[in-house]
């Protein structure tokens, strides 16, 4: 079990947002394997492309406010043996440009990596049109697509570099917002395999979460903990392909589960663990996610509590699925 | 490329039994698109048996010109040229969109390797080919050895991503990228001045930064003139705009956009291929 960061639960936990982590994983990545290019539409600096750019000129592709031309022009270098990285923005990128990246990505099997920052509500203040909340569930439905979503900028750095070297198309989901710190530098990262935070002794029930969740979901164990409540709580940066053993394990002992993350609840990681778990193991579950709505401006803080992603909303589900037991 | 008298009648006999093969696998098939295959075969019989840098025995042959077919809907042309030129064996063909065939309906590098692409959706091989050639040109910068040749359909132009391509090739221009467009001036609604006019297509390549050519897409001499021209610009990708006739080679699948996407029963089939024999009458029927 990997160390949580000893600062997570201070008022000055380190903060950074997981398109910086991804920025230092892409430099690395790039000085590991010269095949490492990276391709941007048109939003270098704030998908902190800007970096390798700087770093390796020569393989760096601007390729303007074209993203079904970028996933294209992606497909194309893999197929002469790089390892693309196309940046933009989750809402158009794998939003504006899915079926270019089903087709021309998935179905020819090609070694790009699709990297969505600013998904999800802590874009804030732009509003609706560019919270992302469809991008797992649009990529976990594309064949021979491996899906991460990290939960804090180490962690991005880390996944980022094992992305680059996992052959076949990954989707890499980003934030924008700075976020707490939760990992330590010495956690380890594998993709695919889910990382349990904390596992007490007779959980009433285990909390699975992915991304900005993560941290909030560690919140609501602690303040259940303070109400004599205990839970696991399960962070799952790979949403496909699952860790099936570690979920399954974990739920077997906790016989309850509430998923949380921040995308629509349909199609998302709750509905990934629930297909899991309704063949081999179904145990009452509760969805925190966002509930078939659109987003808006506000600050993230507002909005979370506004779309019921906040710490007593997941503190709320855990009681629940517990009297459901 | 020296086009002599005796290689241009050689390429006109491998066009026309590329041209007979297309026909025996639509037929066998029973659903495809004939029109744009056939309007395309002397193209392909060009690049296969002429033009390309490539070896049928060695098909990932890393030094390989490349051939990206974005409108894949005419795949049949593609996978007779290949049979024709020894990638495959003939006697595949009559798989064609059948069940665990290796010809799918629309080509797929899962099943088949040794196409550069898998495409069907149009507007996307242009990226690709771009794509291949800022990455050849990363490894290999303006030394580079290979040519990239995008297959093209001129309704896919419709297609905005498309455009999008040409503009980013605009921008890097890369010297050895060479597309080729089908102007066959049909697509599955009719023409394609009446369900999305086109024109004027020359310009508005020309205003993308491309060397553009305008040729016969039917005769050997200016697909040659007009590929070698284009090897030899070296600031600017080339597009070739090849007037073609759809469903060319058999009169009564000639200039109709019918023909776009169905094949020829049996007896049309049979018809087609008596008429590729005599060379529409002029020879005897063996």
């Amino acid at each position: 079990m990997n160390d949580l960061n000893p600062k997570l639960y201070n008022v000055n936990v380190e903060q950074e947002s997981l398109r910086e982590g991804f920025g230092r994983g892409l430099v690395k990545a790039g000085e590991k394997d010269k095949n490492v290019v990276a391709l941007c539409a048109d939003l270098k600096e704030s998908t902190k492309v800007e970096d390798f750019a700087k770093t390796f000129p020569e393989r760096f592709i601007e390729v303007g406010v074209a993203e079904q031309n970028m996933a294209g022009v992606a497909s194309g270098m893999a197929a002469m043996g790089k390892i693309p990285f196309m940046a933009s923005y989750a809402i158009f990128s794998p939003g504006r440009n899915w079926e270019h990246i089903r087709t021309t990505i998935c179905y020819n099997n090609a070694n790009v990596k699709i990297v969505g920052s600013h998904a999800g509500l802590n874009v804030g203040p732009d509003g609706g049109s560019h919270q992302m909340l469809e991008d797992i569930v649009l990529t976990r439905v594309l064949p021979n697509m491996i899906v991460v979503a990290p939960c804090d900028a180490l962690e991005a750095e880390k996944a980022t570099r094992a992305i680059a070297e996992h052959v076949g198309p990954v989707y890499l989901r980003l934030a924008r917002d700075k976020s707490p710190i939760v990992t330590t530098l010495e956690s380890e990262f594998e993709i695919g395999r889910a990382e349990v935070l904390i596992e007490p002794e007779e959980a009433e029930a285990v909390i699975i979460a992915c991304g900005l969740m993560v941290y909030r979901a560690l919140m609501a164990a602690r303040k259940l903990e303070r109400e004599g409540i205990k839970v696991s709580v399960v962070n799952n940066h790979t949403i496909k392909p699952l860790d099936e053993n570690t979920i399954l394990a974990m739920t077997k002992k906790a016989g309850a589960v509430v998923t949380c993350e921040e995308h629509q609840m349909a199609g998302g990681l709750g509905s990934a663990i629930a297909e899991l778990l309704v063949k081999v193991n179904p145990v009452p579950m509760e969805f925190v996610g966002v509930s078939d709505r659109f987003g808006q401006s506000g600050s993230s803080a507002e909005l979370f509590e506004h779309y019921g992603l906040g710490v007593d909303d997941i503190v709320e589900a855990v009681k629940k699925v517990i009297t459901r037991k | 490329m020296i086009l002599t008298d005796d290689k241009k009648k050689y390429l006109e006999d491998k066009a026309r039994d590329i041209r007979r093969s297309i026909i025996e696998m639509l037929v066998e098939a029973r659903s495809g698109h004939t029109a744009g295959a056939l309007g395309m075969a002397d193209i392909f019989t060009a690049l296969y048996f002429g033009i390309l840098k490539h070896d049928p025995k060695k098909p990932e042959w890393a030094e390989r010109d490349r051939v990206i077919l974005s409108n894949g809907h005419i795949c049949p042309v593609l996978y007779a040229t290949l049979a024709e030129a020894g990638y495959l064996e003939k006697k595949e063909l009559s798989t064609l969109r059948k069940y665990g065939s290796r010809l799918q309906g629309h080509p797929h590098r899962e099943f088949l390797p040794l196409v550069e692409t898998s495409s069907g959706p149009l507007g996307e091989g242009l990226s690709q080919a771009v794509g291949m050639a800022l990455a050849d040109r990363i490894n290999n910068g303006k030394n580079s050895q290979k040519h990239f040749y995008c297959l093209m359909s001129d309704g896919e132009l419709q297609e905005g991503s498309s455009w999008e391509a040409a503009m980013l090739a605009g921008k890097e221009k890369p010297h050895n990228l060479i597309a080729i467009i089908d102007r066959n001036n049909i697509q599955i609604d009719g023409h394609t001045e009446d369900v999305m006019p086109l024109e004027p297509l020359a310009d508005k390549w020309r205003a993308f930064g491309w060397h553009v050519l305008e040729i016969d897409g039917h005769n050997f001499e200016e697909i040659y003139a007009s590929i070698g021209q284009a090897k030899s610009v070296f600031n600017r990708p080339t597009v070739i705009i090849a007037h073609t006739t759809p469903g060319k080679g058999v009169l009564e699948f000639e200039g109709k956009y019918e023909w776009h996407g169905k094949p020829p029963s049996r007896e049309e089939g049979e018809q087609a291929l008596k008429e590729l024999r005599t060379l529409g009458g002029r020879l005897k029927d063996d």
